[in-house]
């Protein structure tokens, strides 16, 4: 049983990829299509939420996702909150459960919840009164399930289906929890390939088990790919033995003009931001004709707007029966 | 049932030209209530001769039983291929019941923009209005208990279906 | 007093015995299996027929929190659910607060153990101060105030040439050292098996290569200082390759494997279920198939349990911050009784590798029922099925993948110096 789903399958947690059909990706990208005009409008909400509550649980700092799931909370008119708990709450001794309790005490509706931990959005989701529902932000490793949905939209709005196409993932697949969520909504949408490209330092063990080809030079990794997805590399990788140097990753990985002439002449490039400039991508990449890194930008708030009103939708049913 | 929706739509749109030269309101703009309105609206469009685009309106994001039945599943999102701002708006809906839909509607109109007017056109107005809403133009009135329903299927032929709730 | 366990099945893997007979005790001591001495006549006679009567188990690894986390268990109370559970000896490690470094803190360990009237507690002392792997503990002293080994438990020294000196005065005080084999700088970081399972959940992974680079390194530090070593919880197949590779060459090595890795993998972790957070971690089929072939074959000579009750708090986290290690005590017996079920290894060579083989290790003369022997006795009935759960889990670690589940298997009376300190349902 997944306990993201309710008795009839329906999303009530948003916490991965993984064990999700390929029917209820595919509702989320189409709810996301109908919440994308909204925000063209004169009033870019709608009262959907209103009355409710969505907490933004923040156990790691972030601004920009943070950002994008308060603006897609109030253009459906619900109220937030956004709590920074690791300035409060937890570095005062106080266990996560307690958190947890005292916020249920103030009759919320949904957590959004960001942790270093892998698997803590699960944890919130098994410990959390059965009426609120746990959107995943980001946890430790493990899972970015709304970032990959954003760039499944991304993606089929500009290939419009996912048969036949050949995905690189690029850098630091080892740490991110974008790629994991991108690797499996990839495979479960049904792409032909998905490939991930890094040196060994930065591919985690056995990922060929997710459903991956392997690749450690970028020029065989991109090769005739149809979509270039450009992992952050974060600054304290630096530090670590796992690379010697941001000069020398892009000269062995970056996105240049010259590699991505070798991939498909219609490949799209993302990148899930924010971009290090001349370490993961060249501007002219960035910048550049085949780029939709923008487009991942305002597809973010329609998938989010999308999630939390069906997980919300969900609850209310269970609630209304 | 047999009705004529055909014969329905051609006096609509009689008095409907008539309201609006009563009040002289020019190059109004056409706004349906999926998926039932959209059908009337252009039809009616169509025989007022007008020309431009009609609106549509998805009322699902704005629905005030959410609480209820969640997220609806729905098809197309709203489109307004227009300013509404200070134009003259006519909303069309298949069937008035409750009221809520028109308030739905108007709702979701005045998240576009500040109209001048609105008129609410119906094919089919029946008793059981929760809230003060009336249509300025009625194909037929039906008296039904709670448990009769009507529901229009289309778009060709437009065709109405009165039916018993299954208890 | 004088007693006789009469009718049972007798299994003394030591003198090689697994019959039906009447076991004799008297004065604290086994007299003889099958027939009494001429003239004796027992004080008590109490019929064992239908169970199992076997040496009374011994735990090479016991957390018993006190002093320092009496929030998570008490020396009493672990005592008393050692002996619920079949254990007559239990070592126990020095990671207390204040840890087991000096000889106050095993006065106080042993002044708390013989309150409880119920296990004999044997303590393992620290190899270096604090356990932070910088100086040598007082061996000497620690030696002296009653310690049968030292160990520097979970913590790695991480500085080889600490490691290289506290095995060389190890040696000199005539000290046992236990090793949890781990190479400090591989072993920082992750909180289960590296593998495909860890890559799936995204948590931090601890390589094979960290457990056996440090076999490798103790392998040749021990051989050099003479010391006398055992290998405690062997996770991987290429450990216990080279356990049994030094052994041949003559370096006299001896291993337990905890019995979790004997009974899962890290498939188990499923979704972050942190009753699987194990240290060392759980690994893949292929490394549980060697340690189970390594106890068939007594290449392993040990299992142990590795108790580590914990507070609910431990445990209700998320996985990465929840703190490793199952309380063992109440289901050790049924589940290694299923390994016996499922044709791991013979029940007699499961009896061994729980009382004789680890009560050798450490020289502790007990793991035996020969005559002469301390009267340290387990009584179970192998078929017995029963339903775990919060309140009849004596340890205070309610922390165990076998809460709320049926096992099958239980201890029905436990001697210790032929007194009766537990009887199933009184």
């Amino acid at each position: 049983m997944n306990i993201q789903l309710d008795k009839h399958g329906r999303l009530k947690h948003f916490l991965s990829i993984e064990g999700l059909r390929r029917e209820l990706l595919v509702d989320i990208l189409d709810s996301a299509e109908r919440f994308a005009p909204v925000g063209e409008r004169a009033v870019k909400n709608v009262p959907l939420l209103r009355g409710k509550t969505v907490v933004n649980l923040f156990f790691e700092p972030s601004t920009r996702t943070r950002s994008t799931f308060e603006l897609a909370a109030k253009r459906l008119s619900a109220d937030i909150m956004n709590l920074n708990i690791e300035a409060s709450a937890t570095s005062k001794g106080e266990s996560l459960s307690d958190t947890l309790r005292t916020l249920e005490a103030m009759n919320c509706d949904m957590f959004v919840v960001r942790h270093q931990n892998s698997g803590a959005a699960e944890f919130i989701a098994n410990q959390v009164a059965s009426h609120i529902s746990v959107i995943n932000a980001g946890d430790g490793r493990h899972a970015h399930p709304t970032q990959a949905m954003l760039d499944m939209l991304t993606i089929r709005r500009a290939k419009q289906n996912f048969e036949g196409l050949v995905v690189a993932i690029v850098g630091d697949v080892k740490h991110s929890r974008v790629a994991r969520s991108e690797i499996q909504a990839l495979n479960t949408l049904g792409v032909a390939e998905v490939r991930v490209v890094g040196p060994k330092t930065l591919i985690p063990s056995q990922v060929e088990a997710l459903g991956t080809k392997v690749f450690h030079q970028i020029e065989r990794g991109i090769a005739g790919a149809d979509v270039v997805i450009m992992l952050r590399l974060q600054n304290e990788r630096m530090q670590s033995a796992l690379l010697p140097s941001a000069h020398e990753y892009f000269q062995a990985y970056g996105l240049t003009e010259r590699r991505l002439k070798l991939a498909a002449s219609d490949a799209i490039v993302m990148h899930p931001g924010p971009i290090n400039r001349g370490v993961e991508i060249d501007s002219a990449i960035a910048d550049g004709p085949q780029s939709v890194i923008l487009q991942q930008v305002s597809n973010g708030i329609a998938v989010r707007m999308a999630v939390m009103a069906m997980a919300i939708g969900t609850q209310a049913i269970a609630g209304a029966n | 049932m047999d009705i004529d929706v055909n014969e329905l739509l051609d006096e609509m749109s009689r008095n409907l030209a008539q309201n609006l030269s009563d009040a002289q309101c020019e190059n109004p703009l056409f706004v349906g209530v999926r998926t039932g309105g959209v059908w009337i609206a252009q039809r009616l469009h169509e025989q007022l001769g007008g020309d431009g685009p009609s609106g549509e309106l998805n009322i699902a994001f704005y629905r005030d039983d959410f609480s209820r039945i969640g997220l609806h599943p729905t098809v197309e999102p709203s489109n307004l291929p227009f300013d509404v701002n200070d134009r003259n708006l006519i909303l069309v809906d298949d069937i008035l019941y409750t009221g809520r839909t028109i308030r739905a509607a108007m709702n979701e109109i005045f998240d576009y923009g500040r109209p001048a007017s609105i008129r609410l056109v119906v094919l089919v107005e029946r008793g059981g209005r929760e809230l003060p809403i009336q249509a300025d133009v009625v194909g037929m009135r039906l008296s039904l208990k709670a448990s009769e329903h009507v529901k229009l299927h289309g778009p060709d032929p437009l065709r109405l279906e009165l039916y018993k709730a299954k208890p | 007093m004088s007693l006789c366990l009469s009718g049972g099945r007798v299994i003394d893997p030591a003198s090689n015995t697994d019959k039906t007979a009447n076991l004799y005790i008297d004065g604290g001591r086994i007299l003889s299996i099958g027939r009494p001495p001429s003239g004796f006549s027992p004080a008590q006679t109490i019929d064992v027929s239908g169970q199992v009567v076997c040496p009374g188990f011994v735990e090479l690894s016991a957390h018993l929190r006190e002093p320092g986390y009496e929030y998570k268990a008490t020396i009493m109370n672990e005592c008393r659910a050692a002996v619920a559970g079949g254990f007559t000896s239990i070592c126990c490690t020095p990671d207390t607060q204040p840890v087991a470094d000096n000889a106050s803190v095993v006065e106080h360990i042993k002044q708390h153990a013989r309150r409880a009237r119920s296990a004999k507690v044997y303590c393992i002392g620290a190899l270096t101060r604090g356990l932070e792997g910088n100086v040598l503990a007082e061996m000497h002293a620690l030696k002296e105030s009653g310690c049968i080994a030292v160990t520097n438990g979970d913590r790695a020294v991480a500085d080889t040439s600490v490691l290289r000196q506290a095995l060389a005065y190890a040696a000199s005080c005539e000290l046992a050292v236990i090793l949890r084999p781990l190479e400090h700088w591989l072993g920082r970081e992750g909180k289960m098996h590296e593998g495909a399972v860890s890559t799936r959940l995204g948590i931090p992974g601890l390589p094979e290569a960290e457990e056996v680079i440090a076999v490798s390194r103790d392998l040749i530090l021990v051989e050099e200082t003479g010391v006398r070593a055992h290998f405690s919880r062997l996770s991987s197949s290429r450990s216990v390759a080279l356990i049994t590779r030094a052994r041949r060459a003559g370096v006299p090595v001896t291993a337990d494997v905890a019995l979790a890795n004997l009974l899962y993998t890290d498939r188990n972790v499923g979704a972050y279920d942190t009753n699987f957070h194990f240290y060392p971690p759980l690994r893949e089929a292929k490394d549980r198939t060697r340690l189970r072939a390594a106890v068939r074959k007594r290449e392993i000579e040990a299992i142990c349990g590795n108790h580590e009750p914990h507070d609910a708090d431990a445990k209700a986290t998320p996985f990465s911050l929840s703190a490793p290690g199952i309380s063992t005590f109440d289901t050790f017996l049924p589940a290694l009784l299923s390994l016996v079920n499922r044709g791991v290894c013979g029940l007699s060579t499961a009896i061994a590798a729980v009382s004789q083989a680890p009560s050798e290790i450490l020289d502790l003369g007990a793991g035996t029922l020969a005559s002469g022997a301390p009267a340290d006795v387990c009584v179970f009935d192998p078929d017995l099925q029963w339903a775990a759960s919060a309140s009849n889990l004596r340890s205070s670690g309610k922390n165990t993948p076998f809460l709320n589940q049926t096992l099958r298997g239980r201890a029905t009376m436990t001697l210790v110096g032929g007194r009766v300190v537990y009887s199933l349902g009184s």
